[in-house]
């Protein structure tokens, strides 16, 4: 074999080989996918399914290594918390949403979402107190699911809370933070993605990277079944 | 047996078939293409589809008959050893060639350019200083994208917000389309409207529906991982049935209203906290 001949084997080897690499690691990032955490089915069918969620401000080393401080959701299941932002509900039922907060406010972008819309009677209780919507500069996140209609935005603690929650698994019976409960209707079957509309990726420009560009942490699906 | 006259032959072919396919183009593919009749704009852009696509359809056939006439009959007999010598430098069909190709290209820019400036605008958003504005009285309809959804505001009702686009049949809108994050584009499908949505510019488009229908609402510009749901249904319904819904929606809205900013053109919000 000539010396150029044995040259261009040698490239085209390690372009195939890095080709392939990079195909695996974009094959990986393509189909890395959250576990999905079923809602809990209440033992009357008829009073529909219930699903347990709370936001954290850092996901912590535990849940994401590679992305500990990223702002998060998870999911109660089976009395653990799962991180998992792909939730799956009965189909043209009553969902009973409890979302325990443990982030400190940002802001919403656009006040409007400041307002409760899509839940059963248009409100939500905060802490125990009905409210159809919060000051929008208090609001930390928001569960919105834009294809069902139904906007939540969430307010954050206090800034001189005490025992704020470091990284997840946060704890609502020891550390501060805000209880969130409603209630929607789904449709016919289908997936439907949800997102927070708050730009709360912190060290992102505009506050729109990271987490909220990533499925698994502030944005997922809801699987109507 | 003596050598046919190719050239004749071959054009009186093409003329043939061009005269069939070109009226079917205009009166039977032509009502058919996009975006359909939905407005005026969108009614102008089946007319600029269909001369464009009119157009293109000889030049389409040349090429097509071409390639079957020279597979037919400049075939290379079994047996045939030499390939057919190389024609080169005509003067004539290369004069010709450059100045209808030229003519064709400049005729079709000029076409388009018109076009654009009709009708306001065409449905394409025009900047914040439109080039020319419709007379006589308009429904101004803000549109606000952020990643990743449309909201809707209505100066002329109280400066109300809402989540769904609902217009009123023959009447002007104007379209003012801003982002609060990144570039997105605001296209409602079957009213023949696109414009882009950026961050701190008023763009501008206009557009008449001429009658009810439901339409199709995306973002055109990819702007992150959720682009492809950013979709929406609008309604156009009649006058009188917009007036019941926009009051509907400042009842449903009222109080969050009350926190909106002033109305502007644009808005620019901190984004307080995190994002810097």
């Amino acid at each position: 074999m000539s010396a150029l001949a044995k040259k261009s084997l040698g490239v085209g080897l390690t372009t195939l080989v890095v080709a392939i690499l990079i195909g695996l690691y974009i094959a990986s990032w393509a189909t890395s996918i959250p576990p999905t955490v079923a809602a809990t089915t209440t033992p009357v069918v008829s009073a529909g399914a219930s699903l347990t969620l709370e936001t954290v401000a850092s996901i912590g080393p535990k849940f994401s290594p590679s992305h500990p401080d990223w702002v998060s959701y998870l999911a109660r299941s089976n009395g653990q918390w799962v991180h998992s932002t792909v939730y799956q509900v009965p189909a043209n039922s009553l969902v009973h949403v409890t979302i325990y907060q443990f982030d400190s406010p940002t802001g919403l972008r656009n006040p409007f979402l400041s307002q409760v819309q899509g839940t059963i009677g248009g409100t939500m209780t905060l802490d125990g107190k009905t409210v159809s919507s919060i000051p929008p500069e208090e609001t930390s996140h928001t569960f919105a699911i834009p294809e069902l209609g139904v906007f939540v935005p969430l307010p954050g603690i206090s800034e001189e809370a005490k025992n704020p929650c470091e990284f997840a698994p946060c704890q609502p019976a020891t550390m501060a933070h805000r209880t969130i409960t409603f209630t929607f209707r789904t449709g016919k079957k289908g997936r439907y993605r949800w997102q927070c509309f708050v730009p709360c990726a912190a060290g992102f420009l505009n506050g729109n990277g990271g987490p909220m560009q990533t499925l698994g942490y502030m944005d997922g699906f809801l699987d109507v079944v | 047996m003596s050598e046919p006259n190719h050239a004749r032959r071959f054009t009186a072919i093409w003329i043939v078939a061009s005269l069939i396919a070109v009226p079917l183009v205009i009166w039977v593919m032509g009502p058919e293409l996009p975006p359909g009749k939905g407005s005026v704009q969108a009614a102008e852009h089946v007319t600029d589809n269909t001369v464009l696509v009119a157009a293109a359809t000889p030049v389409f056939l040349m090429v097509v008959v071409y390639l079957l006439y020279a597979v037919i009959c400049f075939r290379q007999p079994k047996g045939a050893a030499l390939e057919g010598p190389a024609v080169r430098g005509n003067v004539r069909i290369q004069t010709w060639w450059i100045g209808v190709t030229s003519a064709a290209v400049l005729a079709l820019a000029g076409f388009g350019s018109v076009e654009l400036l009709a009708n306001y605008g065409s449905g394409s958003g025009s900047g914040p200083s439109p080039l020319t504005v419709p007379s006589g009285p308009r429904l101004p309809v803000q549109v606000i994208a952020q990643q990743w959804a449309f909201t809707y505001r209505w100066p002329t009702y109280g400066g109300v917000e809402t989540p769904h686009i609902v217009l009123p049949a023959n009447t002007t809108i104007e379209l003012n389309v801003t982002s609060l994050d990144v570039i997105h584009s605001f296209w409602a499908i079957q009213l023949g409207v696109k414009a882009d949505a950026n961050p701190g510019v008023n763009n501008v488009a206009f557009v008449k529906p001429t009658k009810r229908q439901s339409f199709e609402v995306r973002c055109a510009e990819l702007c992150g991982i959720w682009h492809g749901n950013m979709f929406d249904t609008g309604h156009v319904v009649t006058p009188a049935a917009f007036v019941i819904w926009i009051h509907e929606q400042q009842r449903r809205f009222a109080s969050v209203t009350k926190v909106l900013p002033p109305y502007s053109k644009t808005y620019l919000p901190e984004p307080t906290r995190r994002g810097g």
